[in-house]
């Protein structure tokens, strides 16, 4: 297990620009999956720096820009 | 009278006992030189954030329902740089919440003045208040007559335009109500920039419910000591609390915070050991918390002290509702108007709040399947903490503390009976929805 540090990053995703799309799903299924509506839940850990490649590539292939990838709050 | 401007009200030792913000006379209004009379002249300290020792010291908290410190939000403000604007929020969109328009209505200098101490607390120049213009305006006509009254006695140092919320749940949230001050509607926004960073115009804004004002005006006169005398350690002061009793009547009263509700509401809870007409309380209104009788009767109005049963004082509104009455039909209604009142902006709110309402109303109902209550209980979890406001986890706090307090009406549901005699609604619900972009400016 890694410790929480403040250069750990974490996905959030902006609820009012979310219109339920999916591709963050698609792109990164280690850590959202999409609820009974198709909008997606988000793992809270933070990202692992093995999957913060492909966390960017699901931020970037968000058709809203409603995903976000930031230090942890 | 009077005293004069500029004269010192430090020696003033404050008013002993409650009501403090509410006057003796709560059949009419107090205009300004009554006011003044009763507390003197506005104590300005002349500068920044010189009044936030004492907020500190009398460890005030927000009294609109987040209890957050108040000395912490000024100082925020403060130095977020630029120049701040300010904000009395007195859009009490609680259907069962009256306090803050009493509050107005009967001693709407004091407000007033706090949003004066406020204001030049963080250095702002300009200043806002926001009111709901019901009842064919008569408030907001009121306080913009004790505007202009102090404006024509030299009383406020900044101006203070009127500002009118829409008559929805969500108008007083406090995004919502810098979205509609920036000429947006009055639906919530998602945060960051928080609005003490960006708020108003851009401007750092400060967001303080009235009551809180209120308290503000008076301990700048009569000190943090003063208003540590009455509530807890933790918890220190007064507070407003509407209460809904359950022969109906609705009381405004200003209590020592970590009074019992026994006392507060003994003539809904019963005394000397017998029980009163109440079978449960719901404290912090809609999206509050469930307390079956029994247990409430043990508890106290302070956060500390709600806090094992799962709630807090929010806005001070506590509704007891009558065995007599069906709590999941009172749940069910409640609920359907929480989902009506959603600004629709957030996936899961939008979806999950209507299914959650109808789930409700079917469990309002005789014989329910088997499966409604878990998918309730589902939605439920899919709704909580995924908006961009509270009204999601707020309106689940609500439904899940209805279907824990209220299970074994649930079972008399699903045998096919309800032990409700008593069939009209019960808990106060506005009229009318949003049907378009107007009713949400």
């Amino acid at each position: 297990m890694r410790m929480a540090t403040d250069m750990d990053k974490q996905l959030r995703v902006n609820p009012i620009e979310c219109s339920g799309h999916g591709a963050c799903a698609e792109l990164l299924p280690e850590m959202i999956s999409l609820d009974e509506w198709g909008y997606p839940l988000i793992d809270p850990r933070p990202v692992p720096p093995a999957l913060e490649r492909q966390a960017r590539r699901a931020v970037n292939g968000c058709p809203v820009l409603a995903l976000q990838l930031g230090r942890k709050r | 009278m009077p005293l004069r401007r500029g004269e010192s009200t430090a020696s003033r030792s404050g008013p002993d006992g409650l009501p403090r913000l509410l006057p003796a006379d709560t059949t009419m209004p107090e205009g300004l030189r009554d006011h003044l009379a009763r507390h003197g002249f506005v104590p300005y300290r002349n500068g920044r954030l010189q009044l936030a020792a004492d907020l500190r010291a009398a460890g005030l908290t927000g009294r609109g329902g987040a209890s957050f410190p108040v000395y912490r939000k000024l100082e925020a403000v403060a130095s977020a740089g630029g120049r701040p604007f300010v904000v009395a929020n007195g859009a009490e969109s609680e259907p069962a919440s009256s306090k803050d328009a009493s509050l107005m209505w009967l001693a709407p200098h004091l407000v007033l003045d706090g949003l004066q101490l406020a204001a030049e607390a963080v250095g702002a120049q300009e200043a806002c208040l926001y009111v709901h213009d019901t009842q064919g305006g008569q408030l907001a006509s009121a306080l913009q007559s004790a505007l202009s009254e102090r404006w024509s006695a030299r009383i406020d140092r900044v101006p203070v335009r009127l500002a009118g919320a829409p008559a929805r749940f969500l108008a007083g949230q406090e995004t919502a109500m810098v979205n509609l001050l920036n000429g947006g509607l009055a639906v919530p926004t998602f945060a960051p920039p928080r609005v003490f960073e960006r708020g108003v115009a851009g401007a750092p804004t400060l967001v303080q419910n009235v009551e809180t004002l209120g308290h503000i005006g008076l301990i700048a006169r009569y000190g943090a000591g003063w208003f540590r005398r009455v509530g807890t350690h933790a918890e220190p002061g007064s507070m407003l609390s509407t209460i809904n009793h359950a022969d109906g009547s609705v009381r405004i009263i200003e209590a020592a915070v970590g009074t019992p509700l026994r006392s507060l509401l003994a003539a809904d809870l019963g005394t000397d050991g017998m029980d009163g007409p109440a079978q449960a309380i719901l404290v912090g209104g809609y999206h509050g918390t469930w307390i079956p009788a029994p247990s409430a009767a043990g508890l106290t109005l302070d956060n500390a002290g709600l806090r094992p049963a799962g709630a807090s004082v929010g806005a001070g509104v506590l509704a007891a509702l009558p065995a007599a009455h069906c709590g999941l039909a009172e749940a069910a209604r409640v609920v359907h108007y929480l989902a009506l009142e959603s600004a629709g902006q957030c996936g899961p709110c939008l979806n999950g709040l209507p299914r959650i309402a109808k789930g409700l109303a079917t469990l309002a109902g005789m014989r329910p399947g088997p499966r409604v209550r878990a998918d309730v209980e589902r939605w439920a979890g899919l709704v909580a903490g995924r908006g961009a406001c509270s009204h999601p986890d707020g309106s689940v706090r609500f439904v899940r503390s209805a279907l824990t307090v209220f299970a074994a009406e649930l079972r008399h549901h699903e045998r096919g009976a309800c032990s409700a005699t008593a069939r009209r609604p019960f808990l106060p619900l506005p009229s009318g929805t949003a049907v378009s972009d107007e009713d949400w400016s």
